[in-house]
C-alpha cells in the first residue's frame, strides 16, 4: 500500500475520513470517497494509465471529465469486466480493480512502442496501402494488426448485472447541473412545471465542483448545495445525478444512462446497475457546458500535459497537486485562474502566453501573486521520456517565427486554449453550427426542435452571465408553457475581474522539428492522429472534413474526438488556407459517451427478449420427452424419442404409425381467424384466389392467398360457420401477418363492407388424429357427431362433444389420409388430448411432431408456404393455377397476368426421385441439367423440401426447377461437396397419387 | 423516435405504431383495363419527396386502426392526421 504523496491535507470535496483499497494493474493503492479512479491515481503518483492505441507511446491523464482521450481503463474482471472506460468518470469504490488497456507486456515497458520509433513509416491510410495485397495474406496481416492497435476488451461472458429501463414524460428536461443548469431549473421548478435536471456527475455545480469562485457573495458551492436543496424540496421536480443525456432523437426524444449503482462497485445490491432513461419533453434547455481545447505543439501528448481546467480540478475539487513546478501554457484569459490556483497552493508557477504583453486585471494579479509570466512565447515542446520533465519555449519575433528555444524545467503543463461549447447534444436535434469570430468557437445558430440553450453551451463563458441567462431562460421557456410561478431573486456573482483580453487564434506550435515530419504533434491522442497525418490526408486529396475524419481516424475513437475535433479541422483550414467555417465539421451522433449494451437492453434478455408461445398441451409433450422446435415464437413438439431413440428412429416410427394406424398432433399453433359479418363472403373472394360465395355452411374450402404482387403469400383452410360467419386458418407463422393484412384491406380499401375480424388462435386448441382408425377411435369419444363417410364427408365440419368436451371437428387432411382436426376451447384442450390418449391405447396411437408432420405432407407433395414459396413464387408455379376464379377479382389477379408472371420457363414444382433411392438430398441444394468439372454451372432450380419416407422406403424430395412441369422424366444433377446426387424429375405426389387413402 | 398523433388514441410513441407508406392510393377499379405498365405504376411506383408527405400509419400495439399522417421527411414535423378515407390538408393527390 502507497502513501498518496500527491494528495494534500486538506480541502477539495473528497472525504479524508474515508479511505478506499483499490487496485490499478496490480499494485494497491488507496484514495478516499469522492475521488474518481483518475484523481485517485494522480494522489498516487502514477502518472502512466495507458499506451496510445497505435504508436504505444505513454500517457497519461488529461481531462477530468467526459472528453478525456487517455485515461483509458478496462474496469473489473471475468464477467464484470468494461473495456475503455474513463477513469475521470469512474467513481472510487472500494475494492476497485482495474488495468490498463493496449499494451503488451505492461503498461511501463510495452514493446509495440517501438512501433513509435518507426511513426514515419506509419502514416494515416498506411494500413490501406500497406496490406492491401495479396487478399489470402489478409487474415494474418488483421490478427497481428488487432493485437497492435486496439483498446480493451470485451467480456467473453453473459453480463450478471441487472439494468432497466424507464420511460417519462416532462415539461422542460434540463441538461446539465453547472451554474446555468442549476439557475433555470430553479426558475423553471418554481413556475410549477414538471422539470428533469439531469447531470452526468456524481453531484450538481458542473465547473463549479473544480473552481473557486463565489455566488451571492459566498463559496459558489454553498450556492449549489442550496440550490439543490430548494430544488429537491418542489414535487414536480426530478433530479437525476449521475445520468447522462446520450442521445436527441426526433419530436425531443432524448435518451439517457443513470449509473444508479455502478459507483458502489460489484456489489448484490438489489437495485440494477445503470438505468437508461427514455424521455420525451415538451422543452429542453440544454446548459451541457464546455471543453476546453487544447493546444498543439511537438510532444504535446505525454503524461503531465493536462487541460489546465482539469489541473485546477483536481487540486480543488479532490484535493491532488502531483506537481512542483507548474508551466502554464495559454492562448486566453482562462487559464490565468489555474496558475493562481496553484500559486495559491504554495507552487512555482511559470505562465507562458502566446499574446503580446498587455495590461490586465489577469497579468495584475497573477504577477502580484509572483507568477512568471513569459508573454509573446510558446511552449514549442515537451522533454522527459514517461513523464514531462521540462519544456522548450521559444518568444515570437517580429516576423510571427519562433525565435531561440530557452528550457523551463517543470513536472506539470497546463495548456488552455479556449473552449469549446459543449455542442454534441444540439447538433445531433437538428440544429444548426455556427463559428463564432470572437470567441473562435462553434455555437448554436438555429434550432432543429423545442432546444434553448444557455450557458457556455451557448459561448457564454462568464458565470456572472451564465447565472442571468439560466434564470432568464428557466422562466421564459415555463412561461411559454403556460407556468408561471413566483421565484426568489435571482442569483448574482460579481465579475472577478476585469479586461479581458481576447484569445488569440493560436494553436498549433511548429518546432525546430517540422510537425509534418512524424508523430510529434498530436492533435487526437485517442486515435494518435498527428499534423502529420493530416497534411498527408490533404495532400492526398482526402480535404474534406468528412473524408479527413475516414482517412486519418480523427475522431473516431470512443471520446470522439471531444478535445481532438475543433483543433482538426482548424488545422485542415490552415493547409487550405481557408477559414475555419468554410471548412465544416463533422455530424455529432450518439450517443455522446459510450453506453453499455446492458443499459439499452434493460430487462428485455434471456427469456424476457422475446414472448415464448406454448400451446395448452405443452406440459403433457414435455412430459412424454418431446423435443421441441421453435416455429416462430411457437415451441411445436418436434419429435417423441422414445428410449434411446435418435431423431431418425422415432420420426420413422411416428411416420409409419400414423399412416398404418393412428397419429395424434398437436396443431393448435395453425392461426385461426373468425370473420363475421353480412359481406364476409365477399371479402373471402376478394382475399383468396377461389370463389367463396357458393360454400355451404358445414362445409371448408382450402384457400390460397396472395400478394398483390401475385405471389403466394399464405394459404389454409377456411370453413362456413353460418351464413354470415367463416372460420379462416392460416399457417402458423403467418397468423400475425395475415391478421394485419385482412385488417389493412378492410380499413384502407373497403372500409364500406361490414366485416369484422377476431384472432382466435389461442382460444382454440386443435388436436388432429391422423390414419386408417381415425374414424373408430373418434366414434368411441363422440355420441353426437355421426361420422360416417355419407354424413361427414371430406372437406366438411360438424359441431358436437368429443370426450365430452363442446368441439368443432373439421374433416380435412395435410397428410393424405383420413384426418380429424378436433378444435376444442383451449382450456379443456388437456383433458380431450389425454381422452384421446387413453381410448387410443388398444390402437398404439403415437404422438407425432412437426418432422413427421413434413414427411407426410412431402410424401403427398402438399406445399408449405415458406419451404416451397418464398415470395417469388405463383400459383401456376404450384400448379394450383385451376383453383384460380375466373368470375370475380381478387388481390394478386392483374399481376398473374403480367408477361413476367406467363413466362413459360418460370421455376415450378416438381418431385425429385434420386437414382440412389436411400440418398437424401439437402435442403437448398442447387439443381443443374448438365455437370460441368467445376462451377460455375448453370443452375436450373433448387430443393425446397427433402425427407427420407419410411413409408415408401425412398427419400422424397420437392423443387423447384425452370420449366419443370415440362421436365418430368428428365435427368439432372445435383452437384454437392463431394460428389454429385442424380436424380429424375417427376411428379410431387409421391404417396397415394390417387387420394384413395382420404376416407380411411 | 417520432410522437405521433393516433386520431383515435393521442399522441403515442412511433414504435407503438407501423408505417403504411404513402397514403391517398386508390386500388384501381377495373384491374383488367390497365396495361402491364399502369398496373406496375399501382403496384410498385411511389413519390420520395423532399418535404410534406402524406403517408399510412397503423396504431398496431394500441387501437389497430389505420389513418394518414403528413410528415415533413425533412424535419419529421407531422403536420397532420387524419382518418381513412378523409382528405387530408394536401388533398388526395
Amino acid at each position: 500500500m502507497k502513501r498518496q504523496r500527491y494528495r494534500m491535507p486538506d480541502g477539495g470535496r473528497i472525504d479524508r475520513s474515508q479511505p478506499l483499497h483499490f487496485t490499478f494493474n496490480d499494485r494497491s493503492y488507496q484514495g478516499y470517497v469522492g475521488d474518481t479512479l483518475a484523481s485517485a491515481l494522480l494522489a498516487n503518483g502514477v502518472a502512466i494509465i495507458g499506451r496510445s492505441f497505435k504508436y504505444h507511446r505513454p500517457r497519461g491523464v488529461f481531462s477530468a471529465g467526459a472528453e478525456e482521450p487517455n485515461a483509458l481503463v478496462q474496469l473489473e474482471q471475468g464477467s464484470h469486466t468494461q473495456p475503455n472506460l474513463r477513469a475521470t468518470q469512474i467513481e472510487l469504490y472500494s475494492g476497485l480493480k482495474a488495468e490498463s488497456i493496449n499494451c503488451w507486456p505492461s503498461v511501463d515497458f510495452d514493446l509495440w512502442s517501438l512501433i513509435g520509433l518507426f511513426g514515419r513509416i506509419f502514416p494515416a491510410g498506411f494500413y490501406y496501402k500497406t496490406f492491401m495485397t495479396p487478399n489470402l495474406l489478409w487474415p494474418i496481416y488483421e490478427r497481428i494488426i488487432r493485437q497492435a492497435a486496439g483498446l480493451g476488451r470485451a467480456p467473453s461472458d453473459p453480463d450478471p448485472d441487472r439494468y432497466e429501463n424507464i420511460n417519462t414524460h416532462c415539461d422542460i428536461l434540463i441538461i446539465g447541473g453547472g451554474p446555468s443548469g442549476l439557475s433555470a431549473a430553479l426558475k423553471a421548478g418554481q413556475s410549477g412545471a414538471r422539470v428533469i435536471l439531469a447531470d452526468e456527475q456524481n453531484e450538481f455545480g458542473g465547473a463549479l465542483l473544480g473552481s473557486d469562485d463565489e455566488v451571492d457573495g459566498g463559496p459558489a458551492l454553498d450556492w449549489v448545495e442550496k440550490t439543490v436543496g430548494e430544488l429537491e424540496e418542489m414535487a414536480e421536480v426530478r433530479l437525476l445525478p449521475r445520468t447522462t443525456i446520450f442521445g436527441y432523437y426526433n419530436h425531443n426524444f432524448l435518451t439517457a444512462v443513470e449509473r444508479v449503482t455502478d459507483h458502489l462497485g460489484v456489489s448484490d445490491d438489489p437495485l440494477p446497475r445503470q438505468r437508461s432513461w427514455r424521455i420525451r419533453a415538451r422543452q429542453v434547455i440544454l446548459a451541457s457546458g464546455a471543453i476546453e481545447r487544447p493546444m498543439v505543439f511537438e510532444n504535446n501528448d505525454r503524461p503531465g500535459v493536462m487541460l489546465a481546467s482539469a489541473a485546477s480540478t483536481y487540486a480543488n475539487r479532490y484535493g491532488v497537486c502531483f506537481a512542483k513546478r507548474v508551466v502554464v501554457f495559454t492562448n486566453n484569459d482562462e487559464a490565468y485562474r489555474t496558475a493562481l490556483i496553484f500559486k495559491k497552493f504554495g507552487i512555482h508557477v511559470s505562465l507562458v502566453d502566446v499574446r503580446p504583453e498587455f495590461n490586465g486585471d489577469w497579468p495584475r494579479k497573477a504577477t502580484a501573486a509572483g507568477v512568471e509570466i513569459i508573454f509573446n512565447s510558446a511552449v514549442t515542446g515537451t522533454r522527459g521520456r514517461r513523464k514531462v520533465k521540462g519544456v522548450n519555449i521559444s518568444a515570437f519575433g517580429m516576423d510571427g517565427n519562433l525565435g531561440e528555444t530557452r528550457h523551463l524545467s517543470c513536472d506539470l503543463l497546463a495548456v488552455s486554449g479556449g473552449w469549446n461549447p459543449t455542442v454534441h447534444l444540439y447538433s445531433q436535434s437538428g440544429g444548426t453550427l455556427t463559428y463564432d469570430k470572437q470567441r473562435m468557437c462553434l455555437i448554436p445558430e438555429k434550432a432543429g426542435q423545442a432546444v434553448n440553450v444557455v450557458g457556455a453551451a451557448k459561448g457564454t463563458f462568464e458565470l456572472e452571465r451564465c447565472l442571468k441567462e439560466g434564470a432568464r431562460e428557466g422562466a421564459r421557456v415555463a412561461k411559454n408553457l403556460d407556468f408561471v410561478g413566483s421565484g426568489s431573486v435571482r442569483s448574482k456573482s460579481k465579475t472577478v475581474l476585469e479586461n479581458e483580453q481576447p484569445l488569440q487564434p493560436k494553436w498549433l506550435i511548429p518546432s525546430r522539428k517540422h510537425p509534418e515530419g512524424g508523430p510529434s504533434h498530436f492533435v487526437d491522442l485517442q486515435t494518435d492522429v498527428t499534423v502529420a497525418d493530416i497534411a498527408l490526408a490533404a495532400r492526398e486529396g482526402y480535404d474534406s472534413v468528412e473524408h479527413l475524419k475516414r482517412y486519418t481516424t480523427l475522431g473516431m475513437g470512443t471520446d470522439q474526438g471531444k478535445t481532438a475535433n475543433i483543433n482538426g479541422i482548424s488545422i485542415l483550414s490552415g493547409i487550405r488556407g481557408e477559414e475555419l467555417p468554410s471548412v465544416g465539421h463533422t455530424t455529432f451522433r450518439p450517443p455522446y459517451t459510450p453506453v453499455t449494451f446492458g443499459a439499452l437492453a434493460g430487462r428485455q434478455v434471456g427469456q424476457f427478449l422475446d414472448p415464448l408461445r406454448r400451446t395448452p398441451i405443452h406440459h403433457w409433450h414435455t412430459r412424454a420427452g418431446a423435443v421441441f422446435e421453435n416455429v416462430g415464437q411457437w415451441k411445436r413438439p418436434w419429435y417423441y424419442p422414445v428410449l434411446d431413440e435418435d431423431m431418425n428412429d422415432a420420426v420413422v416410427r411416428e411416420c409409419r404409425s400414423a399412416r398404418k394406424s393412428i397419429g395424434i398432433l398437436d396443431a393448435s399453433t395453425l392461426g385461426k381467424i373468425e370473420i363475421k359479418g353480412p359481406d364476409a363472403a365477399d371479402f373471402l373472394n376478394l382475399i383468396y384466389v377461389n370463389s367463396w360465395n357458393n360454400l355451404e355452411v358445414g362445409r371448408c374450402r382450402y384457400g390460397l392467398m396472395l400478394g398483390e404482387d401475385g405471389m403466394v403469400m399464405d394459404d389454409g383452410v377456411t370453413s362456413r360457420m353460418a351464413e354470415d360467419r367463416f372460420f379462416m386458418t392460416t399457417t402458423t407463422g403467418g397468423a400475425a401477418r395475415v391478421y394485419s393484412w385482412l385488417e389493412e384491406w378492410l380499413q384502407t380499401e373497403w372500409p364500406e363492407m361490414e366485416v369484422y375480424l377476431t384472432s382466435v388462435t389461442e382460444n382454440w386448441a386443435t388436436i388432429t388424429l391422423v390414419g386408417p382408425n381415425s374414424r373408430k377411435l373418434l366414434g368411441e369419444l363422440t355420441d353426437d357427431i355421426n361420422l360416417d363417410l355419407k354424413s361427414f364427408p371430406f372437406m366438411t365440419w360438424r359441431e358436437g362433444k368429443v370426450a365430452g368436451v363442446p368441439a368443432r371437428v373439421f374433416r380435412v387432411s395435410f397428410t393424405g389420409d383420413l384426418s380429424f382436426e378436433i378444435n376444442i376451447p383451449a382450456r379443456y384442450a388437456i383433458s380431450v388430448w389425454t381422452a384421446c390418449m387413453t381410448a387410443g391405447e388398444k390402437y398404439a396411437i403415437t404422438p407425432f411432431g412437426t418432422e413427421a408432420m413434413h414427411v407426410l405432407r412431402a410424401e403427398k407433395g402438399y406445399i408449405v408456404v415458406g419451404q416451397e414459396t418464398d415470395g417469388t413464387v405463383t400459383p401456376g408455379d404450384l400448379g394450383m393455377e385451376r383453383m384460380l376464379s375466373k368470375k370475380k377479382d381478387f388481390i394478386g389477379r392483374r399481376s398473374l397476368a403480367r408477361v413476367e408472371t406467363l413466362r413459360s420457363d418460370r421455376k415450378q414444382l416438381v418431385g425429385l426421385d434420386t437414382e440412389d433411392p436411400s440418398t437424401v438430398i439437402p435442403i437448398g441444394s442447387q439443381i443443374v441439367a448438365t455437370t460441368k468439372k467445376r462451377p460455375p454451372m448453370d443452375m436450373i432450380g433448387y430443393v425446397t423440401s427433402s425427407y427420407y419416407s419410411p413409408n415408401l422406403k425412398r427419400s422424397v424430395a420437392l423443387a423447384l426447377v425452370k420449366s419443370g412441369r415440362n421436365r418430368h422424366g428428365e435427368r439432372v444433377y445435383l452437384p454437392m461437396e463431394n460428389g454429385t446426387i442424380s436424380a429424375l424429375i417427376c411428379n410431387p405426389v409421391f404417396f397415394d397419387p390417387e387420394g384413395e387413402r382420404l376416407n380411411g | 423516435m417520432l410522437l405521433i398523433d393516433c386520431p383515435w388514441c393521442g399522441p403515442r410513441d412511433e414504435c407503438e405504431f407501423s408505417y403504411g407508406g404513402e397514403a391517398h392510393i386508390k386500388r384501381p377499379e377495373n384491374p383488367d383495363k390497365l396495361s402491364d405498365a399502369e398496373w406496375a405504376d399501382y403496384l410498385f411506383m411511389r413519390t420520395n419527396p423532399k418535404g410534406r408527405f402524406p403517408e399510412r400509419w397503423v396504431h398496431t400495439h394500441g387501437c389497430n386502426r389505420w389513418f394518414n399522417a403528413v410528415r415533413d421527411t425533412v424535419t419529421h414535423d407531422i403536420s397532420a392526421t387524419y382518418g381513412m378515407g378523409e382528405d387530408g390538408p394536401e388533398g388526395r393527390s
